[in-house]
């Protein structure tokens, strides 16, 4: 009797969780606009990831400069055509999605290691503890994101490094909101109570009980916060906060090119698009899952 | 001998806005001897609920004293109370919120093994095991997720996971009212045939009289933070001394003209905030008399043979 617990296999074991991740996948895969965020998602990934060794003149990233070549309008040398150094934009455009990848997952990142711990304790333990996290949760939130990172870049100076710290700090409060509503409501759960009534530490509790339930939100609000991420350090490099030209980055390309419109609009339309892309991707894919793993949220 | 459980005095206060508190127990005692089987109804807010919690030190009493196994357990804190939680368990209403939807029954009906270190590795599998065969389910259900089970199934985990540590006390709140009827049978029948067989003693907090007169050895009956009527389930059941008994009887039975007064009530619960001076049933007793509006009748022992208590001005003079 008992060994037929012991010898389960793992497809027998795990044939609930199985069932689950097709279930997620297929209705994903119902969502064509989910698809579409997917496969943006996908190609941005995949870019990020081998663009340096597949673009035609990996050089022209690193400041590589060719001036008879200036400017040149999109042709099948140059399909996005060329800047003001002679650099290939095509070659450009892609190798700053590795920028943008480090950026965003460097952003999120942090938010999430900071903003989830603090959100869990301060909906879980509620009482001052709560009342601390929450006023200083606050007063973040009260402080218009990017203005308050753009403070935080004039004092520790421009650059692409300073531009990830300062939006990381500014980014953890909405991950504390988000998780703190979801830890307030499970912690008079009945399984809470009876994880308590056999005397779980409150370690134990929140590891065990309350995170894994708060995952569904935690993802979605990541995989959108990507998208957004990317486009506000694309900002803070368009207004010369960020990443210094010619690093290539959307947001610093952009703000070179802005003064090139509108004769040599494909200097800023490509990486334009790129952001737009990304974002985009980011937004239709964190939808996506949305509709998969926290239904109520969206369709009520 | 000593009781099992022996409640005194018991008090939970829960602080209002504007400085007023809620009185959601005031002054209950109860005692339970190893083995029984003791029912706690009244209707939604009477603070049933909350005895059942402070008894297991899930919230922090006001006031009074708990003595669980000969040890007073009513300010003891958490680290201290971790190894006397092998020996009282909670079964919960909603069987559909107890069980953590991302936890496999494995896991679930394992956490107090593992909490408590009682077992690991085959052992533990093993023991899991026989938790299930001993509440009817079959062990392929261990790696399932609890939205993979209907309510009475889930309810038999949970089950499983209180006996997990042989408990002697298991308190039920409300454990079939969230279930289908045809399923609360079956289950209440298991849960009578379990303590014969594992001598186990329950806190069965219910709404229902019909169900604790099924399945307990002595009901308290709770209106507004205290116990109003106490005693045998078969005295209470034939000769109720407590208007609201009476009335909770009437609503429950068949009636039969003759048998049971038809006594209905109006009005509803007064607030546990502003509890009534004098007996705190009189605004709603169809049979006030000056007495109750000024002066609280306690628990007294209703005369004769029988352990059975009453708190009302109107049973005392019969």
């Amino acid at each position: 009797m008992s060994s037929a617990a012991a010898t389960a296999s793992f497809t027998q074991r795990h044939a609930s969780a199985l069932r689950q991740a097709r279930f997620f996948a297929w209705s994903f895969a119902r969502s064509p606009s989910a698809l579409l965020g997917f496969a943006i998602v996908l190609v941005f990934l995949f870019l990020a990831a081998i663009g340096p060794s597949i673009v035609p003149y990996p050089g022209d990233a690193t400041g590589a400069m060719n001036l008879a070549n200036r400017l040149k309008p999109p042709s099948s040398a140059h399909w996005f055509g060329t800047d003001e150094m002679g650099g290939d934009l095509f070659s450009r455009v892609i190798i700053a999605t590795r920028t943008s990848l480090w950026v965003g997952l460097t952003i999120v990142g942090i938010a999430t290691i900071v903003g989830v711990p603090l959100g869990i304790a301060a909906g879980y333990f509620g009482g001052w503890v709560r009342a601390v996290i929450m006023r200083i949760t606050d007063v973040f939130l009260s402080v218009p994101g990017i203005i308050l990172a753009l403070a935080i870049v004039s004092v520790l100076g421009p650059g692409i490094l300073n531009g990830v710290v300062a939006l990381s700090v500014v980014w953890w409060p909405g991950y504390v909101r988000l998780v703190e509503a979801k830890a307030l409501a499970l912690r008079h759960e009945p399984f809470v109570e009876a994880a308590r009534s056999v005397g779980a530490t409150h370690t134990r509790i929140l590891a065990l009980h309350i995170l894994p339930n708060c995952t569904s939100p935690i993802i979605v609000k990541a995989s959108m916060d990507m998208g957004l991420a990317i486009l506000a350090a694309a900002s803070l490099g368009f207004i010369g906060m960020g990443a210094k030209p010619p690093a290539p980055e959307w947001g610093a390309m952009i703000s070179v090119a802005r003064t090139y419109m509108p004769n040599w609009w494909w200097y800023a339309v490509f990486p334009g698009c790129a952001i737009y892309l990304t974002v985009l991707g980011f937004n239709l894919f964190g939808d996506g899952l949305r509709d998969v793993l926290d239904p109520k949220s969206s369709r009520g | 001998m000593t009781a099992l459980l022996q409640v005194t005095g018991l008090t939970k206060q829960f602080p209002l806005k504007g400085g007023r508190v809620a009185r959601a127990v005031d002054g209950v005692d109860l005692t339970l001897d190893a083995g029984e089987a003791l029912g706690l109804v009244g209707e939604s807010g009477c603070g049933k609920s909350t005895v059942a919690r402070l008894v297991l030190r899930l919230i922090p009493p006001s006031g009074g004293s708990i003595r669980f196994a000969g040890q007073e357990i009513s300010a003891l804190g958490d680290t201290a109370l971790r190894p006397l939680r092998r020996g009282m368990q909670i079964i919960f209403q909603n069987p559909h919120a107890a069980l953590n939807p991302r936890r496999t029954v494995f896991q679930s009906v394992a956490e107090p093994l593992v909490v408590q270190r009682v077992a690991s590795g085959a052992a533990l599998r093993s023991r899991v095991g026989a938790l299930l065969t001993e509440v009817g389910l079959p062990e392929t259900f261990l790696w399932r997720y609890p939205h993979e089970l209907s309510g009475g199934q889930k309810q038999r985990v949970c089950i499983a996971r209180a006996l997990a540590l042989a408990p002697k006390l298991v308190v039920l709140d409300e454990p079939t009212s969230a279930l289908d009827v045809s399923v609360q049978a079956q289950i209440l029948e298991f849960l009578r045939e379990l303590r014969m067989r594992q001598q186990l003693a329950y806190l069965f907090i219910s709404h229902n009289l019909a169900v604790v007169r099924q399945v307990c050895d002595r009901v308290g009956v709770m209106y507004l933070s205290r116990i109003v009527e106490e005693g045998p389930v078969e005295a209470i059941f034939a000769a109720p001394r407590h208007p609201y008994t009476r009335a909770l009887l009437a609503a429950i039975l068949p009636p039969r003209p003759g048998v049971l007064p038809a006594e209905t009530l109006a009005g509803d619960v007064p607030n546990a905030a502003a509890i009534p001076a004098g007996c705190r049933f009189a605004p709603r007793c169809p049979r006030r008399m000056p007495i109750c509006t000024i002066d609280d009748p306690g628990l007294k022992r209703v005369a004769g043979g029988s352990p059975h208590s009453v708190a009302c001005w109107g049973s005392f003079s019969d």
